[in-house]
């Protein structure tokens, strides 16, 4: 059975996975139609309640819904009454009482798409909690592979940087591993965090020696802030020891993917050189964030909502 | 008032048997196997363990200051409802109890309105800031039994040095709370590969242990008495097991949640089992429940620390650190440690009420013909189910919440006068 | 899904199958002299072998080219994507001709309430204009819900509505008969496997 809110990729099944890709295949030919739009989801209301500033998620989403005929509603934490101490649960029930069906949120605290789903009915769509998960991003990204690379199981798969802080990581982490790659780890130790290897993942402590293994890199931005805390030394630094840096792509392999969420410090964790590469499928990932969103939006309209259930 | 046919554990003296207990004028008169002397009420006591009236020295009563958390009133009725005939209580409330005015009224208002005996704990600096030395001796003057700055370490351990060599002179145990607060900066729960998944800034095992060695090493160089608070961890064992071996005295306490629980608890983002310390790894858990059964740790102590529900139902890392702790303390450690076989019933029995009595020197923790009766049943039987709306605490946020635990408390007596009685508190 | 069926009947075999399809294809053409505009359109799944066959035909009667074959997966355009459980797959919509101008024939295997179709139009409508959409199915079962009706029948067959019609094809079932099934009800059972 599908469940009824998209919270962690650590919490799919592997078919669930695949039926996720295999509808995003369908829902990507909107882009290349006259109308723009499928009328599935008509009627249907779009909540979307981001505690954090992102324009490319938050509109991958609105598009997404829109294509799919939803009404969206885009709520910038900044300009509600939530800054007026409102909490966050209050502000979840406010729009479930204005007819709500979906509440898409992003948060900078782990765990509040999981505290929603247990107070609110409407289905909840987790658009990243602070380092915990960020499935759509996630499963975009094993998109992205999928299509380019013609299958996930059995590649060697690279996540290049702040381990410890990113979200995407871990739901990179969860998908690959679901879909039967291998995957692997590599940046300053003081950014990977403890206990990857119960999660199946391999740690590398030179770059070079990484980028030989793997078939798939996925570049992860790099934060000025973390060496303020003490976890690098420099930028300057990190660029020379971790960096997908021109030099570093000459030596590359041909058939190595590049990817990387967005948006690029470029210059920093990779060079623009890098970035507009053949090899590279940056471009190509915002165009399938929007299939795979429109997919998941798709895929949890079916459950009617019972009134009372327990999520 | 005879409270006949019960099993009468008393660690001090070792006596473990069916004995009859005869109480009068707020005292033990007689201690025997088939009292026949009359008594005005007799308390039926078959089936169930006698002991001496439980002692909690680690509770948090949030008055002054926080009284939409608890106060001093309902948290003594949570006290008295979980079998607990005394707390100690931390200074942490607002402002903090640094002085010896505020010792008496907290004093003062448990007189008028505790419904069990309450000692308290003053401040180890002022306002718990960590700068400078609070008035200890005044506050010594006043009846405090202890100093700490529990909720926060002293982080200059010249400052702390010279708190523990004050407090001796006072002839006051400290009670330490160890977490190096750069080591736990931001930290919501214990580093590690559960904390990886859920994504959780992790606070890691060392935050503790760095602290314990330098609180023990300052100890071992000043003589002075140091008492470790809740421990959490495998190492932290292991540097006080070393520190007793060479006589150094310490003494050391460790809750039940750290007991029954590991960071696992949080896998559900549950706020609950949020609490400072973290809930460590399975390993630490096994090596606190070693602790105790060997005595390298001497006492439980809840750590009872309730906050409103509104402030625990809030994002994880937003919510307070804390779990309450006086109503399930004596059904999981007399109950579930016994039954598991951690603990004998007098080793139980010494740990909630003789052992907690000596490391903060407070009188009680014994049965003798004499003594103040403040007597605590216990039925190791009784079936119940955890339900966090049927607290007495103001505070709901149990990490136990629906478990079912088999022994419960069925009277609770402090100086002669029964406070508790199958689960129905007693008006004064 | 729990619902045990049992075959009922065959009302067409393979014989009879490939008939009626001949005769759709003559009609086709009869009514759509300008073959040239001519285009085919299957609904998934099983409209779409019989779209082709029936393009086949026509370009061998006319003798040309057979008119382009599209696919359309009408899924996203069903009405009733409110039904408890897990929702139907969504396939591909493979068209690769524009549809508009176009001579359209919309073909599927079994025409029952009309809901397909209505959904195929909408979806036909968001692709383009074509110049005219007919609509050509193998079996009609009646019981329309709304006003539609089919230009091309391969053959008419009154059924109830406890009945299920099912075709059979070669491409996506190994077999060409179409079957009438019925649910079984547990009474129905002459013995009770152990």
């Amino acid at each position: 059975m599908w469940p009824k809110h998209l919270l962690a990729l650590e919490e799919l099944e592997a078919g669930d996975i695949r039926q996720i890709l295999d509808t995003a295949d369908a829902m990507r030919q909107v882009f290349e139609r006259p109308v723009k739009k499928f009328p599935t989801l008509r009627g249907r209301v779009v909540v979307n309640l981001f505690y954090e500033p992102s324009t490319r998620t938050r509109t991958s989403f609105e598009l997404a819904a829109k294509a799919l005929s939803a009404d969206v509603v885009n709520v910038a934490v900044a300009q509600s009454s939530v800054v007026k101490g409102e909490s966050l649960v209050d502000t979840a029930r406010t729009f479930e009482s204005l007819g709500a069906d979906y509440v898409v949120i992003r948060h900078a605290s782990a765990g509040v798409p999981h505290l929603l789903a247990r107070t609110i009915r409407a289905r909840v769509v987790n658009a990243g909690d602070g380092a915990h998960e960020h499935p759509t991003q996630g499963l975009l990204d094993l998109y992205t592979i999928r299509r380019r690379k013609g299958r996930v199981e059995g590649l060697n798969v690279l996540i290049l940087g702040d381990v410890l802080h990113s979200r995407v990581a871990r739901s990179d982490i969860w998908g690959l591993r679901k879909l039967g790659a291998s995957v692997g780890v590599a940046g300053p130790a003081t950014l990977l965090p403890v206990g990857l290897e119960a999660l199946g993942v391999r740690r590398f402590h030179r770059l070079d020696e990484a980028l030989e293994w793997a078939d798939v890199v996925n570049v992860l931005r790099i934060q000025r802030e973390r060496m303020q805390r003490g976890y690098l030394p420099s930028l300057r630094e990190y660029r020379l020891r971790w960096g997908l840096t021109e030099q570093r792509l000459r030596r590359l392999r041909e058939g190595v993917l590049i990817m990387h969420p967005g948006p690029a410090n470029v210059g920093v964790e990779i060079d623009e050189a890098v970035l507009t590469d053949a090899r590279s499928a940056v471009s190509e990932q915002v165009t399938n964030g929007v299939a795979v969103r429109m997919a998941v939006l798709y895929l949890m309209a079916g459950r009617e909502r019972e009134d009372g259930e327990a999520p | 008032m005879l409270i006949r046919g019960g099993r009468v554990i008393d660690p001090a003296s070792g006596t473990d048997g069916e004995l009859d207990v005869l109480v009068e004028d707020g005292r033990i008169r007689r201690l025997a196997a088939l009292i026949r002397e009359g008594a005005d009420q007799v308390v039926d006591a078959r089936g169930a363990w006698v002991l001496p009236g439980a002692i909690d020295i680690h509770v948090h009563l949030r008055e002054p200051g926080q009284e939409h958390k608890e106060r001093i009133e309902t948290g003594t009725r949570a006290a008295a409802a979980g079998g607990i005939t005394a707390v100690a209580c931390m200074p942490n409330t607002t402002p903090a109890i640094d002085s010896a005015p505020m010792v008496s009224h907290v004093q003062q208002v448990a007189r008028q309105r505790g419904a069990v005996r309450v000692y308290v704990i003053g401040a180890l600096t002022k306002g718990r800031q960590g700068h400078e030395l609070a008035e200890m001796g005044e506050m010594a003057e006043a009846g405090a039994v202890a100093f700490s700055d529990d909720g926060d370490t002293v982080m200059d351990a010249a400052l702390m040095r010279s708190a523990l060599l004050y407090a001796s002179q006072l002839g006051r145990p400290v009670v330490a709370h160890c977490l190096d607060a750069s080591l736990a900066r931001g930290g919501v729960m214990r580093e590690g590969p559960v904390a990886t998944r859920l994504g959780l800034p992790g606070i890691p095992a060392e935050a503790e242990t760095v602290i314990v060695a330098r609180d023990v090493a300052l100890a071992r160089a000043t003589g002075a008495r140091l008492h470790l608070a809740h421990l959490s961890t495998a190492e932290s064992v292991r540097i006080v097991a070393q520190a007793r071996a060479e006589g150094v005295p310490v003494t050391a306490e460790v809750t039940p949640h750290h007991l029954f629980l590991t960071d696992e608890a949080l896998s559900g983002y549950d706020p609950a089992a949020k609490v400072n310390p973290p809930l460590g790894s399975e390993e630490d858990r096994q090596a606190l429940r070693r602790a105790l059964a060997e005595g390298v740790i001497d006492a439980v102590a809840s750590d009872h620390a309730p906050h409103a529900p509104e402030e625990k139902a809030a994002e994880l890392d937003q919510a307070p650190f804390g779990a309450v702790g006086l109503e399930t303390m004596l059904a999981l450690v007399l109950g579930h440690l016994v039954r598991e076989g951690v603990l004998t019933p007098m080793q139980a029995v010494a740990a909630v009420s003789l052992r907690p009595a000596q490391v903060l020197g407070l009188p009680g923790g014994r049965l003798a013909e004499g003594e103040v009766a403040d007597i605590t049943l216990f039925d190791p039987g009784a079936a119940w189910v955890v339900e966090p709306d049927r607290l007495h605490s103001m505070g709901r946020n149990t990490p136990f919440a629906g478990w079912r635990l088999v022994g419960r408390p069925v009277a609770t007596m402090v100086g002669g006068r029964l406070v508790m009685r199958d689960g129905q508190l007693l008006g004064e | 899904m729990g619902v045990r069926m049992r075959e009922k009947a065959e009302i067409m075999d393979a014989d009879e199958i490939r008939r009626a399809l001949s005769r759709m294809a003559h009609e086709i053409v009869e009514h759509n002299p300008d073959t040239t505009r001519l285009a085919f359109v299957g609904v998934h799944r099983r409209g779409v072998p019989l779209a082709r066959r029936l393009a086949e035909q026509v370009g061998r009667i006319e003798g040309h080219p057979a008119p382009p074959v599209g696919a359309l997966d009408i899924t996203l355009y069903r009405d009733d994507l409110t039904a408890v459980g897990p929702l139907p797959v969504v396939r591909r919509t493979d068209i690769e001709f524009d549809v508009t101008g176009r001579l359209l024939v919309l073909v599927d295997d079994v025409l029952y309430t009309g809901r397909t179709v209505r959904a195929a139009l909408d979806a036909i409508m968001d692709l383009g204009r074509p110049a005219r959409v007919q609509l050509a199915v193998l079996v009609d079962r009646g019981h329309r819900e709304l006003p539609i009706r089919a230009d091309f029948v391969g053959k008419v067959v009154p059924t109830a509505r406890r009945e299920h019609v099912e075709v059979r094809l070669a491409e996506t079932d190994g077999q060409e008969r179409v079957v009438i099934l019925e649910r079984v009800e547990p009474d129905d059972e002459p013995t009770r496997r152990p």
